[in-house]
């Protein structure tokens, strides 16, 4: 016997969310889902959720279980219990509408966002514009989105900043931008570069860890940051960050710490340097600024040579 | 017990207090670290922004290094330890790319053959059988009454696949640890989340929304203080933390120490010794618990 530990809200009846415990004797192998269903159809007819395909395609049925996002068609209740108990909640940075189904009205205006569509303004082929496997390659992973919102649900930046693109939207926006019959490349990467977009991303993978399908969207905005870069897009704190960093393990192998900040920020930033100015200053009296003469790591020519072999 | 010590960068620069209470703990408890002098900068998840070749032939170089010596390779870094599996992760899966690496690698006199050495931060050697059993009959003075928050660092977790974790989303390496130095771990949710450090120039009020709620999350489950396997994540709730509104706000705040330096404590080193009054919160409070328990 396992416990469904669901969290309900009908606004309707009480402003107020509450979690509610069912209980059910599932089969071998039933997923979440089949669990939901049969507490649905045998306990409480008013438990809503979303769902459609059972067979994590459609993109329908995300919510979180145990605190993560998933697909309930795609894991397995006997995986997810813990102490006999699978706690069920809607998805989080969306709000919920009833039950386990949330707005997707964020979601779905940070896709428009992106342009989701091909744009290239040369005259149309007779036939179709064609690629060979290999261009369809670069935007393979990002073209096996479902939009369920899992990485949107779970992503540690979108809930402290709403403002943030989110995963789903970078992921779909490297589609486009990695796409060879798109021409709009630099257009794209300009937009991507702003407050809010690719250079926000705080790194915690979260999105990869939720993700049901091959997407990894932490990785497509690693190469939308490499494309941002490589086209010169570097008018921003994130790009000059990156080169800054690079450049500095080229002199010496090993990070400088202390000109990395001014030469992110911009030296002309004065708004941005003078906010530097208390942590610099509290960690300067503990002796905690790295030392002056920044020392390079043994054998630093080797590491020279590799940058240069590379062409970097 | 030998190894190759890639100390990263932020341990020989901002943080250099990592460094010595590394050296401490290694020393009270007979581990011989062998600095790896000569090894560039893991590139922090930031240099593969730039090009993931260079990144990944620049670590080959670092473990080259470590199977010249035959040592396994021990971080102190959890984002060292994350970018570096990546590389390994990243070589490994792919043949041509492993030669292509390797030709670059030649012209200085090194090969990378894969395989041969492990790459592992100081917790995981810390936080198995024989690991715990050392540090309970090295400890000299248990940690007794001390409540301590586990903060691991998004990249000993995640990608799940490169962790060295049964359960990213469940460790308990950390705790186990404390459990061993005689303190008490405290469970929190935020314990798995991420400090915020890598947007701290991009987004300042992101990043220090995302610490501060970490570091309230872990003073309200009642911990005396937040201890830490990556030195990023110290910079972020420890430098940073003054600056923190939401935990001004509160009127809260919390010490925050690297892991070498709460084993090095349990070993009988001073706080001084151990670079804690180079922290930007005062790590005073804790000796006093401590004292109240002895
Ligand atoms: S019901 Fe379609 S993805 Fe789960």
């Amino acid at each position: 016997m396992a416990t469904f530990r669901i969290k309900r809200y009908n606004p309707e009846k009480s402003p107020d969310s509450y979690y509610q415990d069912f209980e059910y004797d599932f089969p071998e192998g039933a997923t979440l889902l089949d669990c939901l269903n049969e507490i649905k159809w045998t306990q409480d007819g008013s438990l809503t959720y979303r769902m459609s395909c059972r067979s994590a395609i459609c993109g329908s049925c995300g919510m979180k279980g145990n605190g993560h996002a998933l697909l309930a068609c795609q894991r397995q209740a006997a995986h997810l219990m813990k102490d006999g108990v699978v706690t069920v909640e809607p998805m989080g940075n969306m709000t919920p509408i009833k039950d386990l189904v949330v707005d997707f009205k964020p979601f779905w205006e940070k896709i428009d966002q992106i342009k989701p569509y091909l744009k290239n303004k040369e005259k149309p082929p007779e036939k179709e514009r064609r690629q060979t496997p290999k261009q369809f390659k670069v935007i393979d992973d990002a073209s096996t989105c479902i939009m369920c919102g899992a990485c949107y649900s779970d992503c540690q930046m979108l809930e402290v900043d709403g403002n943030f693109l989110g995963p789903a939207a970078l992921a779909k926006a490297q589609r486009f931008v990695g796409d060879s019959r798109d021409t709009a490349t630099l257009e794209r990467i300009k937009e991507l570069s702003q407050p809010g977009g690719m250079w926000d991303c705080t790194h915690c993978g979260e999105c990869v860890e939720r993700c049901p399908k091959p997407v990894k969207p932490f990785d497509r905005i690693k190469e939308l940051m490499a494309v941002g870069l490589e086209q010169g897009v570097h008018g921003n704190v994130g790009a000059r960050h990156a080169l800054s960093f690079t450049k500095s393990i080229k002199k010496s192998g090993c990070l400088n710490e202390a000109t990395l900040p001014v030469e992110s920020i911009g030296y002309f930033n004065f708004k941005g340097l003078f906010d530097l100015l208390p942590v610099g200053l509290r960690m300067l009296f503990k002796g905690k600024i790295p030392p002056l003469i920044h020392k390079s790591c043994e054998d630093v020519k080797d590491v020279k040579r590799i940058f240069e072999e590379l062409g970097e | 017990m030998k190894f190759a010590l890639f100390t990263g960068c932020v341990a020989r620069g901002a943080t250099r207090e990592l460094m010595l209470s590394t050296k401490a703990a290694a020393e009270g408890l007979g581990i011989d670290f062998v600095e790896m002098k000569s090894a560039a900068c893991c590139g922090a998840g930031v240099m593969p922004e730039k090009s993931p070749l260079l990144t990944d032939t620049l670590n080959a170089r670092t473990f080259a290094l470590a199977e010249e010596q035959n040592l396994d390779l021990i971080t102190i870094c959890s984002t060292c330890q994350g970018n570096l599996k990546k590389s390994e992760y990243n070589i490994n899966s792919d043949i041509e790319y492993k030669d292509k690496v390797n030709h670059v690698l030649k012209g200085g006199g090194h090969q990378y053959q894969g395989g041969k050495i492990k790459i592992k931060h100081f917790s995981d050697i810390l936080a198995t059988p024989e690991g715990l059993q050392m540090l309970k009959e090295k400890i000299k003075r248990p940690l007794t009454g001390l409540k301590t928050a586990a903060f691991y660092g998004c990249y000993v977790l995640r990608p799940s696949e490169l962790s060295e974790y049964e359960d990213p989303d469940n460790p308990t390496a950390l705790e186990e640890i404390f459990e061993a130095l005689g303190a008490t771990p405290v469970y929190y949710e935020s314990r798995i989340k991420c400090c915020g450090f890598p947007i701290i120039m991009m987004n300042k009020d992101a990043s220090q929304a995302m610490a501060g709620n970490a570091l309230i999350d872990a003073i309200q489950s009642g911990a005396n203080c937040v201890v830490t396997g990556c030195p990023l994540c110290h910079l972020s709730l420890d430098s940073y933390q003054p600056d923190i509104e939401s935990l001004r706000e509160k009127g809260y705040s919390i010490p925050i120490l690297h892991l070498p330096q709460l084993v090095a404590l349990a070993l009988g080193y001073s706080p001084k010794d151990i670079g804690m009054d180079s922290h930007i919160v005062a790590t005073a409070g804790l000796d006093s618990i401590l004292a109240a328990h002895a």
